[in-house]
């Protein structure tokens, strides 16, 4: 672990929706550091804030209070201008249903958020197509989404989130619609994301997924109730998951 | 190691221990790394004494172990096709955990929310290894089938925790 400034950093962020009686603080005063290369989970029931946590870190929403900084930048301040930069060039994002432009074939979907960041057509096909091999898909990238697995297109929506080289992927229940078989497909892409010392957020309400990740943090009611490291220390290895053993 | 897996093992053919402990990698994989290869031979020659296996060859029984060949007698044979349709499955030992806490609670001694909260992170560290050893095994391999039903069995016992801990922060709520 790197002992540098954090990536992202949130000071009792809040986020309120609706009026009086029918206020509902979604994110409760959270504070936060997320290192750089580390790879965070934050797992609770649905409806305890943890999408809106994520919506809050990656500019899609603006928060109530608090204060919200990326690498070094306080954004909640920012002009809606300057906000939507940070979404496109900063951030990367992958969504449950994947959020693919089912019109455009895997390629395309890559070079759009590249072409909308400012990068030259022929330098965002060159990306698109080293990308589409990094996640193994280089043979597919002429396939719309619709003839693409669930799996396959949850790796083009990841790499579509690398696309910019961001600081941060946000990933919201990024394996929800995926069978057993894809879940690892996509673990195994996060791994080498993780290797490569990528920053990763992954909320889910999925412990096997939550699992993976270096930190783990619990959240209920928009507050968070537990953090757990899950780095170092290890259990009694892996002959001990199970009891063939005397 | 439990007789009958090393029966079963031997029901494809006649076979010396090594074959059996390839077998059993093979099935196993990352997670078969902690089996003791004299464990086996151990069980082999409980199984012989018991009938269920008998040495291939007479005058081999003067051999060294490993280059034994091991096949099932008809009891043996039989009794692999008993275990075959058995419907036997581990009980989950939670009461043992469900009395802790209880225990805890009522003598003062230990907050059960601490205990359950200990126990959850030991749970996530064991997730977290057999969600490793899945990411870095082959698709479909036999041994990824296994770790993904550990995975599923520690899930549910996450969860169980976690209602655990609910129930244990309203008690104290309502104390």
């Amino acid at each position: 672990m790197t002992t540098d400034s954090p990536i992202a950093r949130a000071c009792a962020l809040r986020k309120d929706y609706g009026k009086n009686e029918s206020l509902v603080r979604a994110v409760d005063g959270v504070d936060l550091d997320i290192a750089q290369g580390e790879t965070l989970a934050v797992m609770g029931p649905s409806g305890c804030g943890k999408s809106t946590l994520l919506h809050l870190l990656g500019g899609l929403d603006r928060p109530s209070g608090g204060e919200l900084w990326l690498h070094g930048k306080r954004i909640d301040l920012m002009s809606e201008r300057a906000l939507a930069q940070v979404r496109h060039r900063d951030v990367g994002f992958v969504f449950q249903a994947f959020h693919l432009m089912d019109e455009l074939t895997a390629r395309e979907n890559l070079e759009l958020p590249m072409l909308l960041a400012g990068r030259s057509p022929r330098a965002a096909r060159r990306r698109a197509a080293d990308l589409l091999e990094q996640v193994g898909l280089a043979d597919r990238s002429a396939h719309l989404p619709s003839a693409l697995s669930g799996g396959q297109r949850q790796r083009v929506a990841v790499a579509r989130a690398l696309a910019n080289e961001p600081l941060l992927i946000l990933a919201d229940e990024p394996t929800g619609n995926l069978d057993s078989a894809a879940t690892l497909e996509i673990l195994r892409l996060f791994k080498r994301l993780h290797a490569a010392g990528q920053t990763l957020v992954i909320v889910t309400h999925d412990e096997r997924i939550a699992a993976t990740a270096d930190r783990l943090i619990s959240m209920r009611d928009g507050v968070f109730v537990d953090e757990t490291r899950l780095t170092g220390g290890t259990g009694g290895g892996l002959s001990a998951l199970i009891g063939l053993e005397g | 190691m439990q007789q009958e897996v090393v029966l079963a093992m031997l029901a494809k053919e006649p076979s010396q221990g090594y074959q059996l402990r390839a077998r059993l990698d093979q099935a196993l994989g990352p997670l078969g790394e902690g089996l003791n290869a004299g464990h086996l031979y151990v069980t082999l020659g409980r199984l012989e004494k018991a009938g269920l296996v008998a040495l291939e060859g007479a005058e081999v029984s003067s051999a060294r172990s490993e280059r034994k060949v091991y096949q099932l007698t008809p009891a043996g044979a039989e009794r692999v096709a008993e275990w075959l349709s058995e419907v036997s499955w581990p009980k989950p030992d939670l009461a043992e955990f469900h009395l802790k806490l209880i225990a805890a609670a009522q003598a003062g001694l230990a907050d059960p929310i601490g205990i359950v909260n200990a126990q959850r992170r030991e749970l996530l560290r064991r997730l977290r290894e057999a969600q490793q050893a899945a990411v870095d095994e082959p698709d479909r391999s036999d041994a990824a089938l296994l770790l993904e039903g550990i995975a599923l069995r520690l899930q549910a016992d996450l969860r169980w925790l976690e209602a655990c801990e609910q129930t244990w922060t309203e008690r104290r709520r309502t104390r």
